[in-house]
């Protein structure tokens, strides 16, 4: 311990699925109430909140989870960050307790998705008996579908593919494989959304979304919560014994956006933002990544899988296939990724995702992770992110 | 009278896109910008962009947002060195017919006209060898 560093001291996620008895809030609160118990604390001792729930279209989902849970009157973030929206609530409150305006709070991301189909879209702007230029761009229609695909699916598709005219080596069944691993790794995952083992030609026969991706190689959209509460050094030292043992050491914790480079505002590059920001977490950290024991990353799409394999230098550059091939990422592999079953099986409750990756570490960190547990793991990464783009990475480490 | 679907195709003399190069460091976009989102400079000129690229990714989509017609190919093209966003036209849908690497060119075909007989026009990029 020293200083300056934060740690998490309670964490838990809701069972990803299907939630139609309970409201966005109180899903969010299931997973707060489980966080503080986790913790051992109650709201009268955290001194912060971020909040986030990307899709719900309420406002202020941190002052709704208050009035489920606890009003202190201390000062709540809402945050939204795309698909890095809980890894940003996380980063918030770490920063406030780094800046030190609280020793203790609470950070929670909830999405309500089960059934939502594709994401995107939202009602027409444009005049169909008058063709009128609108937007920037001065389109007199949607370009969806016209011009390229504004759609998740084909952009991920795109980004597997662009890896593959690159370096070579990737193909239809490559993707599959990767999917097939993952779905593999849920079946010991009793939180996921779907724990069912899938044959390689099941995933390859079911419905094609966007080649080279079928359904069960998209992430599920699914009703889900998590949330975390993070303490200082300083405080944690006051703590219980089985506080302090249980406690997650945060080594690092890195926000980046999309630096400017060609062709990024046509095809999103989520690859620079995403290399930037394992670096600064490595370095941050004082780890390399042969000391990962376990790595969860954003496999939104198993082409992105793929790609993050390369960004989050597990692999040397261009090396991804023969990461994959090596069978390093499978559970009893050198570099276990996604164990969780990741988000094409435990599934992606949009907010909720950059804390339950989170979650699935400290979990493995702590040695709590039954059937699934990765023995003897001591350091973890996870990884999320978000089109626009925002790309979280955080760094645990097991109490020593 | 026609009207292109997006502001940077313009149609004569003969169909192309037009980027929105910034003088200071030459980087290119589709649509305004206030600054150039690599220099932060304010002054853009516009320049023709190259009507034949390389395929360098695509996606076949099968499922779509309503009111989508599928399957259609999506690809991004680099026009000599600048990249473009379009559907790639009067090619099979399927793996066997695009492939990365494939070189194509800008072509345009008719949107429909609008209440007062304005025809709008649509681009995509076809393959330069069938």
């Amino acid at each position: 311990m020293s200083s300056g560093d934060v740690w998490v001291l309670g964490i838990t996620m809701t069972k990803f699925g299907k939630r139609p008895d309970v409201e966005t809030d109180e899903l969010a609160a299931e997973a707060a109430l489980g966080a503080l118990k986790d913790a051992g604390v109650t709201m009268a001792d955290i001194g912060v909140l971020a909040a986030g729930n990307l899709m719900g279209g309420a406002l202020g989902i941190g002052q709704q989870v208050q009035k489920q849970i606890g009003q202190t009157g201390i000062p709540v973030f809402n945050v939204s960050n795309a698909c890095a929206t809980g890894a940003t609530a996380l980063r918030t409150v770490m920063m406030a307790i780094k800046a030190g305006e609280a020793d203790m709070g609470l950070a929670v991301g909830v999405e309500k998705l089960s059934g939502a189909g594709l994401l995107g879209g939202g009602a027409s702007k444009y005049d169909k008996e008058t063709w009128t230029p609108r937007g920037t761009d001065g389109a007199i229609m949607e370009l969806d579908g016209r011009v390229g695909t504004a759609g998740m699916p084909g952009t991920f598709s795109q980004v597997g593919m662009e890896y593959g005219h690159k370096y070579g080596g990737v193909s239809f069944e490559l993707f599959a494989r990767i999917s097939e691993k993952n779905h593999a790794h849920s079946t010991l995952n009793p939180l996921a959304a779907y724990s069912k083992a899938m044959p390689l030609e099941m995933i390859m026969n079911d419905i094609m979304i966007a080649y080279p991706n079928t359904r069960p190689m998209c992430s599920a959209n699914c009703d889900g919560a998590a949330a975390a509460v993070l303490v200082s050094d300083a405080k944690l030292k006051t703590l219980d014994p089985d506080q302090r043992r249980r406690a997650v050491k945060i080594s690092a914790s890195v926000l980046t956006s999309d630096p400017y480079d060609e062709g990024c505002q046509v095809l999103p590059n989520i690859n620079t933002l995403t290399r930037r920001a394992a670096q600064q977490a490595y370095e941050q950290a004082g780890v390399s990544p042969t000391d990962l024991d376990l790595v969860e990353l954003h496999d939104c799409f198993a082409t992105a899988e793929l790609v993050h394999y390369d960004n989050l230098m597990l692999c040397p550059d261009g090396g991804a296939v023969d990461f994959f091939e090596s069978g390093a990422p499978f559970r009893d592999g050198s570099l276990p990724v996604n164990v969780s079953g990741g988000l094409q099986s435990k599934g992606h409750p949009i907010a909720a995702t950059g804390i339950a990756n989170v979650w699935e570490i400290c979990h493995h960190l702590r040695g709590e992770a039954g059937d699934r547990q990765i023995e003897g793991a001591r350091v973890g990464l996870a990884h999320v992110i978000g089109l626009g783009s925002a790309c979280g990475v955080h760094i645990l480490e097991k109490a020593s | 009278m026609t009207v292109p679907i997006i502001s940077a195709l313009a149609l004569e003399p003969e169909p192309h896109l037009v980027a929105n190069e910034c003088r200071a460091c030459g980087a290119r976009f589709f649509g305004r910008r206030a600054a150039c989102a690599q220099c932060f400079a304010q002054d853009f000129h516009q320049v023709p962009v190259a009507t034949t690229g390389e395929v360098v990714a695509f996606t076949i989509v099968a499922f779509a947002m309503p009111g989508v017609p599928t399957p259609y190919v999506a690809a991004t093209i680099d026009c000599g060195g600048t990249r473009v966003q379009a559907n790639l036209l009067d090619v099979e849908p399927s793996p066997e017919h695009v492939h990365v690497g494939q070189q194509v060119r800008l072509t345009t075909y008719s949107l429909g006209t609008d209440s007062h007989g304005t025809e709008a026009i649509g681009f995509g990029f076809t393959p330069l060898e069938k």
